[in-house]
């Protein structure tokens, strides 16, 4: 008797435990799933059209394909070394674009911190001038092009001849010169509004007794500006420090349809390069490795640029 | 900065102001000179229209297809801000009522491919495009949004959902709501305001962008507003008459979207890029 008593509360707990353990990995298993419903979607898109293509990418840049023919040649790293000792123009093109990056952070950050400057004070058409410099964000590069390449074609002749200002009458676009720094200020003239918005935002959130106090104190706007204000904002700095060297570093519409890379491609991007490699010239494999290279810059570019400014951050 | 309004502030607006004025010289020039003819261009392209000409518009009108590109434009734009705004949402909103090293690894997974420019992936994407069936169509065009869209949404939902508090959601779950329902009934609403950033950031992006469908597009059918411009140039270079008309046509839908939302776009911009 007492033996099958035993036996069956040995049992009944042996059932007990195993019906915890159903329903605990019932319970796990429905987690997962769940976990999958609302993640899943989300993964498999991104995992499919960027993370697939990248290293497809990766692969292709060993090869020799032609973006036709079924068959892919492995030619280890051959294109690398083609395009690091024999492609001129792949590094004309990589020279360009740091310079214009350069000219082009500096001066729409300029221009963003200044227009963030005036329209910070007590002005009563605040928020129409704020929609005024937003405006050409809105617009695509490429329209932005085609609208800037009639405006120094003809326009500024239009009003070279009138103020007979030597700045209007030069070749606008004709030379390479003119063309870099044709690209650089409509590049401004489209992301100043966008760093000012970034910049309004950060000046809001200082306190103003810090300004009256230094105001109180005699302190000059420069000396409030290089003391108090700058280092108070410094994380809008490194917001659009680097918002702007990604973009500019990546330029392809606005170019494309501004000067197409001319005059005798003096001013052609690294992204229209790749871009003519792989589609015009149907090299896909060089073009992968081409891709490959710009996207280590741009990688390297933004972790150290993010890391400099966070550190300064701290510093401050 | 701020403060009362003294004779330095109004020297300042009048600079402000003037400053603004020659900032939308270039929209004088476009408008001004797509109502003139072509030799009244190049006689002098500063000054008013000695007559305003509308046969530019009407001409450009027909050759652009424009009630067609502008329809396909929209439809990319609307259909890709569904898809995105409903994955990512439900994807972050997971993750962070998930805490552990799965989502942890997940999420700097999805954010770290923020740094891949596009031109990186587009060669092998035009060839898995072509694989997978989803070249030189619509539907194919809003799924490639999709995934490009993910990650800048999703790193902009997971910032949002942290500051969401848990205890609304937990009440239903007691009360015998699905996750499903949780989600869309009470979680979904409390994320409208960045909703409505990232439905700014995504449709200026895919709005203005032109490299994709060009890869992707090639019927003229399905052409977009930046693809259908670029082709019109390259087909009447420097026939500025038509091709000013064409260009306020293509800027026109976006600026109106501009100007009604705008209070909405300056705010979701800032916030959008300052997380």
């Amino acid at each position: 008797m007492k033996t099958t008593f035993d036996k069956s509360t040995n049992s009944e707990t042996v059932i007990k435990t195993k019906m915890k353990s159903i329903t605990k990995t019932q319970k796990r298993m429905r987690k997962i799933l769940s976990y999958a419903a609302f993640v899943g979607p989300a993964l498999l898109f991104f995992i499919i059209i960027q993370i697939i293509p990248f290293f497809m990418g990766v692969y292709y840049s060993f090869t020799s394909w032609n973006g036709v023919s079924s068959a892919v040649e492995w030619v280890g790293f051959d294109n690398y070394k083609q395009i690091f000792t024999n492609d001129e123009r792949y590094y004309d093109s990589f020279i360009f674009t740091t310079k214009f990056m350069f000219a082009a952070v500096v001066i729409s950050n300029i221009i963003g911190f200044s227009f963030a400057l005036i329209l910070d004070a007590a002005l009563k058409t605040k928020n129409v001038l704020r929609t005024v410099f937003f405006l050409p964000n809105v617009i695509g590069g490429l329209l932005l092009g085609f609208i800037w390449q009639f405006i120094f074609v003809r326009g500024f002749a239009a009003v070279g001849e009138i103020t007979n200002i030597g700045f209007f009458q030069l070749p606008w676009l004709g030379d390479a010169t003119t063309a870099f720094w044709g690209i650089v200020i409509v590049f401004a003239w489209q992301i100043s509004g966008y760093m000012m918005v970034i910049y309004i935002a950060a000046l809001q959130g200082i306190d103003t007794s810090l300004i009256e106090a230094a105001k109180i104190d005699g302190a000059n706007l420069y000396q409030m500006l290089t003391k108090i204000i700058v280092p108070l904002i410094l994380p809008a700095f490194t917001i659009c420090f680097f918002l702007t060297i990604s973009m500019a570093f990546k330029i392809f519409d606005l170019n494309l349809s501004l000067t197409g890379g001319g005059p005798f491609n003096s001013t052609q991007s690294v992204a229209i390069n790749i871009y003519q490699e792989a589609f015009t010239l149907n090299n896909y494999g060089v073009g992968s490795t081409k891709a490959i290279i710009f996207f280590v810059i741009v990688a390297v570019f933004t972790t150290v640029q993010v890391m400099l400014t966070k550190k300064k951050e701290v510093e401050a | 900065m701020r403060g009362k309004y003294t004779k330095k502030t109004f020297a300042l607006e009048i600079f402000a102001i003037l400053l603004a004025l020659v900032f939308l010289v270039p929209f004088y020039f476009v408008i001004v000179n797509s109502l003139k003819s072509f030799p009244e261009i190049l006689v002098d392209a500063a000054a008013l229209p000695s007559k305003l000409l509308f046969s530019n518009y009407r001409e450009v009108w027909d050759i652009l297809n424009f009630p067609r590109v502008f329809v396909n434009s929209i439809v990319i734009t609307v259909f890709s801000n569904i898809g995105i705004v409903i994955i990512s949402s439900m994807a972050a909103w997971k993750m962070v009522r998930s805490p552990g090293n799965f989502s942890k690894i997940l999420f700097v997974f999805f954010v770290s491919a923020m740094v891949i420019p596009f031109q990186t992936v587009m060669i092998p994407l035009v060839k898995l495009g072509g694989l997978l069936g989803i070249m030189n169509s619509i539907p194919g065009i809003i799924v490639m949004y999709f995934g490009f869209g993910v990650p800048l949404s999703l790193f902009l939902y997971h910032g949002f959902v942290k500051s969401v508090p848990i205890e609304i959601e937990e009440a239903a779950k007691i009360d015998g709501c699905s996750q499903f329902r949780v989600f869309w009934k009470i979680v979904f609403p409390l994320l409208k305001p960045i909703t409505v950033t990232v439905i700014i950031l995504n449709t200026l992006w895919i709005w203005n962008d032109y490299l994709l469908p060009l890869l992707v597009l090639q019927d003229a059918s399905l052409r977009t507003i930046p693809l259908a411009t670029s082709s019109f140039f390259a087909q009447y270079t420097k026939q500025w008459d038509m091709g000013l008309a064409a260009l306020v046509m293509g800027i026109t839908p976006i600026i109106i979207f501009f100007l009604f939302l705008q209070k909405h776009i300056i705010k979701g911009i800032a916030s959008g890029s300052i997380k």
